[in-house]
């Protein structure tokens, strides 16, 4: 017997899927079936309906042709979009949807993206892509372990805060040792690698809210992360 | 002179990192530090130029066709078949080919090189022909992203001087805007529409759909796999269908082979003796750890070499897992690609018989993906060697698949020559 189940949308799986996005979907639907709940894995892609029930939201990263085949169906959402984060529904956003999640991005060229303004953040083109393995440190969630890959530099408005600190890599811009921004139940960030497997305190805490908001409470059963806790320690000991 | 020179310096030291047991990259790197040209000079004095093999999967064992195809028509072929597919290596593998006086006896080169690499070399020399086979999600740590791939793919077609032959089934390459402005004659290769879905694709990839194929391209000519059951591949080209027994398991060898045969036409016109090349490559054996078998007393031991989501995938589809004992050892080294987000990318639910052992710098990233699809683990050993002396204990089948990243792979053979005679490639 299931003690309910949760609506879980993948946002654009078709052209935002680059870094091993997939792993971030399972690892939520896995730790929901291994907490006893059931789980309803709904896809959105361009042009499809917006479905009436979401209680988690994940979307991914995708190439610069990814980000503008979906750049008008997202700003056909937004609000609704805007309107879940308000209301508190969790939503994890890796890579190139974090940016189409923010103000805007503003290529190498000078053109301009425009994005939902859901985060209270902005991107602009950079010359050299960020790449490596990356650890931060937040609050709540620990040490996060992923590994970045973008070239894209994003700056944090009032209205966000980072998801975590640079302890190694570069994280938002390189420059102020932010990575990633929250806003409610929202968490944007540039950690694939994949993200979830290996921090699986995120993925339980965006799971928690899901729950909470659902059904009231939330009883989690105890799920054996041994093997994500050595391949933390490896990958924060690996080089960049 | 100082060709001369450049070659009996690069051979010493090349001998000299033998006995070191050291890799073919050193007197490589030698040679490209004190003589630049080497490589230009000594590869534009063949005859018939250079082929050059590229694309993500399959590059290895296509060389390896390819080679044995153009031997088939009496020709002498230089070519980089350690499988270090940097320019680098090409230096290195040809100071191993040349005479005291630097010249190389062969009438044409065959040569693998990965997409960023094939870049460099075509800026110091123009290949003659190349045959460009997939691009496919690799190492993106390294490449940044697919489409920067294909553009690598298309500066190497816009060098090539006589002809380029695609991989029509592959959306990238099969793009007009691909070929279309290219000068050279384009011709491809291509298997049939049933045996296409038999193919997973980046694309397909997790609920995306393919890119909207566009409408079945026209080449001039094209080389297709029309059936293949088993190992029994029919071929069709130039009018006529040919059927062949192949030696090498998997439809991706199959996928290959129509394109080794694409541009081993392209290269002898109508001198093609196809009956010599049909029997060559019937004769073609696995490549270096790409599903090679090595047998230790009663039990055989399979190296399936992994690199990218594709190739794992395909992997586990053609291989059953049936009354197989299975390991896997995944490194991060720059070679393996650092990144792990692509162990997300391969599903692993084929392996209902559970996997013994998982070795490997990042075994735990791959127990921890094995986890998720819930796949029985035995045991987790990153060190190699501990992992693959449990695994030769522990096994109870007489066939053993290591699925293992290209550093992985070259450790995992170096243990097994231990036990037994594995070939030495230089």
């Amino acid at each position: 017997m299931t003690r309910g189940t949760i609506t879980l949308l993948q946002l654009y799986p078709r052209d935002m899927n680059i870094y091993g996005d997939w792993g971030n979907t399972l690892v939520l639907k896995r730790r929901l079936e291994w907490h006893g709940y059931g789980v309803n894995l709904v896809a959105y892609n361009p042009g499809d309906e917006f479905p009436k029930e979401v209680d988690l939201i994940v979307g991914g990263g995708g190439q610069d042709s990814g980000q503008s085949k979906i750049g008008d169906d997202l700003l056909g959402i937004g609000d609704r979009l805007k309107t879940l984060a308000d209301q508190g529904v969790p939503m994890l956003m890796i890579c190139g949807l974090y940016q189409q999640f923010g103000h805007y991005f503003k290529t190498k060229d000078g053109e301009e993206i425009k994005g939902i303004g859901l985060l209270d953040i902005v991107t602009v083109g950079g010359h050299e892509r960020l790449i490596g393995n990356i650890v931060t440190e937040n609050d709540k969630f620990g040490s996060i372990v992923g590994y970045e890959n973008h070239s894209g530099l994003t700056t944090l408005g009032a209205n966000a805060t980072p998801l975590g600190t640079v302890m190694r890599g570069a994280g938002n811009n390189n420059q102020d040792r932010t990575e990633g921004a929250r806003y409610n139940n929202v968490i944007g960030t540039y950690l694939h690698g994949s993200l979830l497997p290996k921090n699986p305190a995120i993925a339980d805490w965006l799971i928690e809210q899901a729950v909470i908001r659902k059904y009231g409470e939330f009883h989690p059963a105890v799920i054996d992360d041994h093997f994500a806790s050595l391949a933390r320690d490896t990958a924060a000991r690996r080089p960049r | 002179m100082r060709h001369q020179l450049t070659t009996s310096l690069g051979k010493t030291v090349k001998k000299i990192s033998q006995l070191r047991g050291g890799g073919s990259a050193l007197p490589g790197l030698f040679v490209e530090k004190i003589d630049r040209d080497f490589m230009r000079r000594t590869l534009t004095t063949l005859p018939m130029g250079v082929v050059l093999v590229s694309g993500t999967n399959g590059k290895t064992t296509t060389t390896k066709m390819v080679v044995e195809l153009l031997k088939s028509q009496g020709l002498t072929v230089f070519t980089n078949r350690t499988g270090s597919n940097f320019t680098r290596g090409v230096t290195a593998a040809l100071l191993g080919a040349v005479d005291q006086r630097g010249k190389l006896d062969a009438d044409i080169a065959v040569l693998e090189l990965d997409e960023a690499h094939a870049v460099h070399f075509v800026q110091a020399v123009s290949p003659s022909y190349c045959l460009l086979l997939n691009v496919m999600r690799d190492q993106l740590d390294r490449f940044g992203e697919i489409d920067k791939t294909a553009e690598l793919l298309y500066k190497i077609a816009a060098h090539t001087t006589k002809g380029v032959v695609v991989n029509q089934d592959d959306p990238r390459l099969a793009k007009p805007a691909f070929h279309s402005l290219l000068t050279v004659p384009v011709r491809s290769y291509g298997v049939s529409p049933d045996l296409l879905k038999e193919f997973p694709t980046d694309d397909a990839l997790h609920g995306a759909a393919s890119l909207p194929l566009v409408k079945q391209p026209s080449f001039a000519d094209t080389t297709m796999l029309e059936a293949l059951s088993d190992q029994t591949a029919r071929i069709g080209f130039g009018g006529t269908s040919h059927t062949v027994d192949l030696k090498l398991r998997g439809i991706y060898n199959a996928q290959n082979a129509v394109g080794a045969i694409a541009v081993t036409r392209m290269v002898l016109g109508d001198t093609l003796n196809v009956t010599a090349m049909l029997t060559a490559l019937a004769a073609v054996t696995p490549a270096f750890g790409r599903g090679e078998s090595i047998a230790v007393g009663e039990t055989t031991y399979e190296l399936v070499l992994v690199k990218n989501p594709a190739g794992f995938r395909l992997s586990l589809k053609s291989f059953s897992s049936k009354d197989t004992d299975t390991m896997i050892v995944i490194n991060d080294d720059y070679a393996d690609g650092r990144d792990m987000s692509w162990l997300w990318d391969v599903d692993f639910d084929s392996l209902t018989e559970g996997v013994k052992v998982v070795s490997g710098v990042r075994a735990y990233d791959m127990a921890l993906r094995l986890q998720y699809d819930e796949v029985l683990i035995g045991t987790v050993e990153p060190s190699v060697d501990k992992a693959l002396a449990a695994f030769m204990q522990q096994g109870t089948q007489p066939t053993r698949r290591i699925y293992c990243t290209y550093t992985a792979m070259l450790s995992v053979r170096k243990l097994l020559r231990k036990y037994t005679s594995v070939e030495t490639v230089r």
